[in-house]
């Protein structure tokens, strides 16, 4: 422990620490404060995509109800998959690789500070472009209920499931598809932008003593992210601009009229698309392994079997993208090879569950709010594991595909997986940011309504989608009412519960910003390993790390 | 920062950015490299499009015989008809026949259209050979103008022997927006 040096050089730095009001927030290249912007995005979307995931539930609720519209059913659909892939969920993981690769690897701050800064002030652009249509929506049916006729005509927003399929995305997309085509344009430059600074931040910027084997999990994950973000970003970019191309400059890319073929947008979407989930998983892997050790006070159990099944995970992912499209008239010959590629994937995650499982066994284990969450990712996330596993085997496939039990297979991987890791993450590091404790009772509370909800939700549509209800659609006929109905009141309670979370993020900027200082140990869960814990004062200052540390092989894993 | 590392940073940089421009570049050589193979292989369900790999002196297996059904669809909302005139036939694998699908412009515009095979199962794409087809080209149609158009084809005999039935079907498209510079294979064509 080394701590006088830090806080001595937090000390002389205070005098110049963050710039006042909004400038700091614009101009910011300090990768904590890039960190913060990216979370406080992410948080905002959430609430954002969440209130559409209510309007699909609520409509959902009873059936022949028309509550809103079968069009506007699938506008909230199409930008609540949307938003919630690439509008809280990346950026949310973004907002961890900001605050805490730089503290993890012992360097002051990102690589590339600057362009730092720019891949974050892209995206509330970029967001704001793929809401306009719909914003210009409520706003024209607002104008419309006090007598003004505002944007009337001016088309639907994107509604065509968060997959874009062309030809409905192509031939028959509103014209809002261009704005939704330029703000992907925009996210993935963003994207692709903080993958560089990662790469180049945690190959250069590891302090002396830092090797590669003594990297925390969680550095490690978004390692590999950052190369899955840099191989299939720019693929996606060369699909929506092929997209953009049939639809105002004449090609026919996969327009079968010109000799195009659709079939060809769904290998290019799904090339980009199967390492996408991968990309939102891999680094909320890491913050479990994090949590899980420090919860369990025990070293990470086969920590090089982690990182070899991080590695093994990412390159399996870039050759299953087909068993999206099993359905299609694939040949059987590379249905099979896709069908058993895909279940080989299950062999590093099972990997990584059991040793966390072996992490967590005989360990001296207490169960704050971050422990919870981090168990609750491993009983569900292994359910949508294993619900993954029955939609890779292709004979069965064909009953499960387009139906409701492909969304509570995709939802356990997100929502008890990367989301339930992000919680984790937030609760495990806010008293390292803050300096303050969130309030542990409403943490608990938290997670318990956020799991059961989260089951009540989507554990029915494993059964309505085996029995035939199929997705995106704002109907369904009478016998699936009953589990339909138990859905709606999950989902509300799900969402009732995230005040909770907003209320205790809440509280903890503002005792941070108050000043109050509650004498929090460094190592706040007495049983952290990587260098924020070990070496950084609580709350971390604003500039950390300016004077190289040098890491022993005590320090880490 | 030391001027070491700048230069580190900016070879890794660098070497990054290729990467990622060349990962652009791959997208769009999907595109070829997709047809490609799907041509190659013969399995993206159209079967050939073109006259080729057709042996004229193919032997046809009476042993064995073989339920044809012909579908259409117009796809798209253009006043156009289209129908099969056969709706379905036995062959033997190998014997050649010829079928005719009866197309009707109900605009008073001339339309461009091109029409798209699929066939069913997939297994079967590729053993059914064409040497005279309708859908080689765009075919054009003036207003008004009626046509019977020809498919000769036959089914190669070593179709696997589980596939009993095949379904040969077109989907007709407005092609006007993507006109061809080709000359229109019109063989057989009987205007009505």
């Amino acid at each position: 422990m080394n701590l006088t040096d830090d806080m001595a050089t937090a000390h002389d730095h205070a005098d110049h620490g963050p710039a006042k009001g909004l400038k700091r927030w614009l101009f910011t290249t300090n990768h904590k404060d890039i960190g913060t912007l990216y979370l406080l995005l992410s948080l905002t979307m959430f609430f954002v995509a969440g209130i559409m995931a209510l309007v699909v539930r609520i409509e959902l609720f009873e059936p022949g109800k028309v509550w809103v519209t079968p069009e506007f059913f699938n506008q909230m659909t199409t930008l609540h998959g949307l938003i919630m892939v690439f509008g809280v969920i990346m950026p949310a993981m973004a907002g961890f690789a900001n605050w805490m690769i730089p503290m993890m690897v012992g360097a002051p701050d990102m690589a590339l500070p600057r362009l730092n800064n720019w891949s974050f002030w892209l995206l509330p652009f970029a967001f704001l472009l793929l809401s306009l249509p719909l914003l210009r929506e409520l706003v024209g049916m607002a104008s419309h209920l006090i007598g003004l006729n505002l944007f009337a005509g001016a088309g639907a927003a994107p509604d065509y499931g968060w997959t874009f399929y062309a030809p409905l995305s192509t031939t028959y997309g509103p014209d809002s598809t261009d704005y939704m085509i330029f703000a992907i344009h925009m996210m993935g430059i963003s994207s692709i932008l903080a993958a560089i600074n990662i790469v180049v931040t945690i190959f250069n910027m590891r302090a002396p003593g830092m090797t590669w084997m003594r990297l925390p999990m969680f550095v490690w994950g978004w390692l590999v992210t950052a190369f899955l973000l840099l191989a299939v970003m720019p693929v996606l970019a060369g699909c929506v601009t092929m997209m953009l191309m049939d639809r105002h400059f004449h090609t026919a890319f996969f327009e079968a009229a010109g000799g195009g073929d659709p079939i060809l947008f769904q290998h290019i979407f799904w090339f980009f698309g199967h390492p996408e989930v991968y990309i939102l998983i891999l680094p909320g892997f890491g913050i479990i392994s994090e949590v899980v050790q420090t919860f369990s006070r025990k070293r990470l159990f086969g920590y090089s079997f982690m990182v070899a099944a991080t590695i093994t995970i990412a390159f399996l992912g870039y050759i299953v993208w087909m068993h999206h499209m099993f359905t299609t008239g694939a040949p059987y010959a590379a249905q099979l090879f896709f069908m058993y590629a895909t279940m080989l994937i299950a062999v590093p995650t099972g990997v990584k569950v059991f040793n966390w499982v072996t992490t967590i066994f005989k360990g001296e284990l207490t169960f704050e709010t971050p422990m919870l969450f981090a168990l609750g990712f491993l009983v569900m996330f292994t359910i949508g594991g294993f619900s993954g596993v029955m939609l890779a085997i292709a004979p069965a496939d064909y009953q499960y595909r387009g139906s409701y039990f492909v969304v509570a297979h995709f939802h356990y991987v997100l929502v008890s997986g990367s989301l339930f890791a992000i919680f984790a993450g937030v609760y495990f590091w806010l008293p390292k940011w803050t300096g303050h404790m969130y309030n542990e009772t409403l943490g608990k509370w938290h997670f318990w309504l956020s799991a059961i909800s989260m089951n009540l939700t989507f554990f029915p549509m494993h059964f309505v989608g085996l029995a035939g209800m199929p997705r995106r659609i704002p109907d369904y006929a009478l016998q699936f009412t009953n589990f339909n109905q138990i859905a709606t009141v999950g989902a509300v309670i799900f969402g009732l519960s995230q005040l909770l979370f907003l209320a205790i993020v809440i509280r903890s900027c503002q005792k941070h910003k108050a000043g109050v200082n509650e004498h929090l140990p460094d190592n706040v869960w007495d049983g952290g390993r990587s260098l924020e814990w070990t070496r950084l004062p609580t709350p971390v200052p604003y500039h950390t790390f300016e004077t190289v540390p040098e890491i022993g092989p005590n320090d880490t894993h | 920062m030391t001027t070491d590392r700048k230069y580190k940073n900016k070879r890794l940089i660098w070497q990054l950015s290729v990467g990622v421009v060349f990962m652009f570049g791959f997208c769009y050589l999907l595109v070829p490299l997709y047809t490609l193979i799907c041509n190659h292989l013969g399995i993206n369900g159209r079967g050939d499009f073109f006259v080729r790999d057709v042996d004229p002196n193919v032997k046809a297996d009476l042993s064995r015989t073989i339920k044809v059904d012909f579908s259409t669809t117009v796809h798209g909302d253009f006043p156009f008809v289209f129908k099969s005139v056969t709706h379905h036939l036995s062959i033997h694998p190998g014997e050649k026949k010829l079928v005719y699908f009866y197309a009707e412009n109900q605009s008073a515009q001339g339309i461009t259209v091109q029409a798209i095979p699929s066939i069913t199962p997939d297994d079967a794409a590729k053993y059914l050979k064409k040497t005279q087809c309708f859908c080689f080209t765009q075919q054009y149609f003036a207003p008004g103008e009626r046509a019977d158009m020809p498919v000769y084809f036959y089914l190669e005999p070593n179709l696997p022997k589980e596939i009993k039935e095949v379904t040969l079907s077109y989907s007709l498209f407005d092609a006007r927006q993507y006109l061809k510079n080709e000359k229109p294979y019109t063989e057989g064509r009987i205007d009505l």
